[in-house]
C-alpha cells in the first residue's frame, strides 16, 4: 500500500517546518548535546570522550552538590507554596468581587511586573539590605532600635523576592479557572445548606484545582533553576543549584560537571511536576 | 459573609501594596539627592538622570541591546507567524507534539536554554557575539509570538479567504492582501512583547554574549560599585517607563487584534 499524505498535512507542515527545524537545531540539538557531554570528562582544556557515569556519581554523592539540590528545591517548594496561597485569595477577589472593575484589578497586578526581572531582584537587595529601605525606614519609624539582619543574604531573602516576582503567574491562571466556575453551582450549594466555608472547600476550591496546579508548575519549574535572585540576594547560604551550574562553567572549566548538573536538575524537576500531577489528577479529570 | 468580604478587600489592597513596593522605589530613589538608598529622603535632584547622558559603555550596550532586541522580535514574530498560522488553519499529523515543543522555552529553566547553547557554540567553534544572543532570544520569544498570533489568527473568518480565493487571487495575494492586513495588530504586539523581552532578558545575554555588552549584562556590572547605585536605579527608571509605553501599545494592538474581525464585518 502506497502511504499518501494528506494534502492538509502538507500543507500544514510547509509552514510549521521553518520555526520547527529552528527549534530542534537550538533547542533539541543543544539539549542532546549537553546530555552527550554529560557522560564525558574534561580536564582542564581537553575533552575525553570516553562514556562515563562519573559526573552523575559526583553530583549525586557529592554533599556540595546534595546541598545545593536540596535547597535548591526546599526554596523553590517554598516559593510556590507562598505564592499560591498569596495569590488564590487575591484571585478569588477579583474573580468574586471584581465587579466591573475585574481588567483594572489584573491590569494594575501586572504592571510593577514590566520592569526588568533582574532590577525587580536587585531591588530587593535594597530593600533588604542591613542600611537598607526597610531597616533605614522601621528605624526612623522607631519600630526597631538595631536593623534586622535574618532578611538579607540568606534563603529567606530568596524566598521574599522569588514569592514576589513570580506572583502575576500564580494569580492569573488561578483567576481563569475561577472565572470558569459556573456560578449556579454557588447557588445549589448554597440551596442545598452549605455555608460558606463548606462551599468553599467542597465547590470553589476542587473546581479551581487545575488553575492552582498550573499556577504551582509555571512556579515551581523555572524557580528550581534561578540564578539572579540567588546570586544577588542569597549570599553564601542561599546559593542554588543554578549558580553551581554557572561556576562549573567558567571558573572551574568542568563543563561535563555542569552539563550533569543541569541534566539531573531538569530530571529531578520533571519527576517532581509529574508525581505532582498524578496526585492531583483527580481534580484534573474533570476538565 | 459580608465581614469575610472587607478582610478580603483589605488583604487585596495589602498584597498590592507588596507587589509595588519594589518598582515604586526605583522613581522615588533615582530622584533623591542621597548616594545612598535609604530613608528618610534627603532632597530632589535630577543628577543621577544628566550622568546617564556621559557613559560611554552604557551608550554602547544600549546599541548592542537595540539590535539583538530589534532582530529577534523580527526574526522570532516572522517564525511566530509561520508556526502559528500552520496551527490556527490545518488539522494535521504530528502538529500537537511539535507545537509542544516549540512551545517548551516557555517553562524551560533559562539557565539550562543557556547552558546548552553554550555548550553547542563551544564544541562547533563558534565565535560569541551578539548574533548568538539573536537566536537564543529568538527561541526564547517565538512561544510568545506563536501565543498571541494564535489569538489573532484564530479571530480570522476562513470565509474571507475562501472570498478572495472565489474573486480569483491566488495563495500567496489572499495572505498577503487579506490575511495579513487582518492580523497586522496582532504583528505588531509580538513585535512590541519581543522587543521587551529581549530589552530586558539576562541569561541567555550573560551566557552568549562575548565581549559585547547588552544593557541587563551592563546593568549587572554596574551592580558592584555601591557609589554608581542612584545612577543605575535612574536607568531602571528610565527602563520601566520604556516597558510601560511599549506594552501599553502592544496592549492596544491586541486588543485591536481581537476586535479586527468584527470592524470587518
Amino acid at each position: 500500500m502506497i502511504l499518501k499524505i494528506k494534502p492538509e498535512t502538507k500543507k500544514g507542515w510547509r509552514l510549521l517546518s521553518t520555526p520547527f527545524i529552528f527549534s530542534i537545531l537550538l533547542l533539541a540539538a543543544p539539549l542532546t548535546m549537553m546530555f552527550l557531554l554529560s557522560f564525558w570528562t574534561q580536564d582542564y582544556l581537553i575533552l575525553d570522550r570516553t562514556f562515563t557515569f562519573n559526573n552523575y556519581i559526583e553530583a549525586f554523592t557529592q554533599p556540595v552538590y546534595q546541598l545545593l539540590f536540596s535547597r535548591s528545591l526546599t526554596i523553590s517548594l517554598t516559593v510556590t507554596f507562598f505564592t499560591v496561597l498569596l495569590a488564590y485569595p487575591m484571585a478569588y477577589f477579583i474573580s468574586f468581587h471584581g465587579g466591573e472593575r475585574k481588567a483594572l484589578w489584573l491590569f494594575l497586578i501586572t504592571i510593577p511586573f514590566w520592569t526588568s526581572y533582574l532590577l525587580r531582584m536587585f531591588l530587593w537587595k535594597v530593600i533588604l539590605g542591613y542600611n537598607g529601605v526597610l531597616n533605614s525606614f522601621l528605624l526612623w519609624l522607631e519600630m526597631i532600635t538595631e536593623p534586622l539582619t535574618f532578611i538579607l543574604y540568606n534563603a529567606n531573602a530568596v524566598v521574599i523576592a522569588l514569592t514576589h516576582g513570580w506572583a502575576p503567574f500564580a494569580i492569573l491562571p488561578i483567576f481563569v479557572s475561577l472565572e470558569k466556575i459556573d456560578r449556579s453551582l454557588l447557588e445549589a450549594s448554597r440551596d442545598l445548606g452549605d455555608g460558606p466555608f463548606h462551599q468553599f472547600f467542597r465547590v470553589v476550591l476542587p473546581l479551581s484545582a487545575p488553575g492552582v496546579v498550573g499556577a504551582a508548575l509555571i512556579i515551581f519549574i523555572p524557580t528550581v533553576g534561578d540564578y539572579i535572585t540567588p546570586k544577588l540576594v542569597g549570599g553564601t547560604d542561599g546559593l542554588m543549584i543554578a549558580n553551581m551550574i554557572q561556576v562549573q562553567f567558567s571558573k572551574a572549566n568542568n563543563a561535563p560537571l555542569a552539563a550533569a548538573l543541569s541534566v539531573s536538575s531538569l530530571m529531578i524537576v520533571a519527576f517532581i511536576s509529574i508525581v505532582f500531577v498524578l496526585v492531583n489528577r483527580k481534580h484534573l479529570r474533570r476538565y | 459573609m459580608a465581614r469575610s468580604t472587607k478582610y478580603l478587600k483589605i488583604f487585596a489592597y495589602t498584597y498590592l501594596i507588596f507587589l509595588y513596593a519594589p518598582a515604586l522605589l526605583l522613581p522615588l530613589f533615582s530622584f533623591n539627592a542621597s548616594q545612598i538608598i535609604a530613608f528618610p529622603l534627603t532632597g530632589f535632584t535630577t543628577n543621577w538622570f544628566e550622568n546617564l547622558l556621559y557613559q560611554e559603555t552604557l551608550h554602547e550596550a544600549l546599541k548592542n541591546s537595540l539590535i539583538v532586541a530589534v532582530s529577534s522580535s523580527i526574526l522570532a514574530t516572522t517564525l511566530g507567524v509561520l508556526a502559528s498560522r500552520s496551527a490556527t488553519r490545518y488539522d494535521f499529523t504530528g502538529k500537537q507534539i511539535s507545537l509542544t515543543f516549540i512551545l517548551a522555552p516557555l517553562v524551560l529553566p533559562e539557565i539550562i536554554v543557556g547552558v546548552s547553547l553554550l555548550i553547542v557554540l563551544i564544541q562547533l567553534g563558534l565565535p560569541l557575539n551578539l548574533w548568538s544572543v539573536v537566536l537564543g532570544h529568538t527561541l526564547l520569544i517565538m512561544p510568545f509570538s506563536i501565543l498571541i498570533m494564535n489569538s489573532a489568527f484564530n479571530n480570522l473568518d476562513i470565509s474571507l479567504e475562501e472570498a478572495s480565493m472565489d474573486l480569483g487571487e491566488n495563495q500567496f495575494g489572499t495572505f498577503y492582501r487579506v490575511i495579513l492586513p487582518l492580523v497586522f495588530p496582532g504583528i505588531m504586539a509580538s513585535l512590541l512583547i519581543g522587543f521587551t523581552l529581549s530589552l530586558d532578558e539576562f541569561i541567555i545575554a550573560f551566557f552568549l554574549t562575548g565581549t559585547d555588552t547588552t544593557l541587563p549584562v551592563y546593568i549587572w556590572a554596574q551592580f558592584r560599585f555601591p557609589k554608581k547605585l542612584p545612577t543605575t536605579m535612574a536607568l531602571g527608571t528610565v527602563l520601566l517607563v520604556v516597558s510601560l509605553i511599549l506594552l501599553s501599545l502592544s496592549e492596544y494592538f491586541r486588543r485591536r487584534a481581537a476586535n479586527s474581525q468584527n470592524s470587518v464585518l
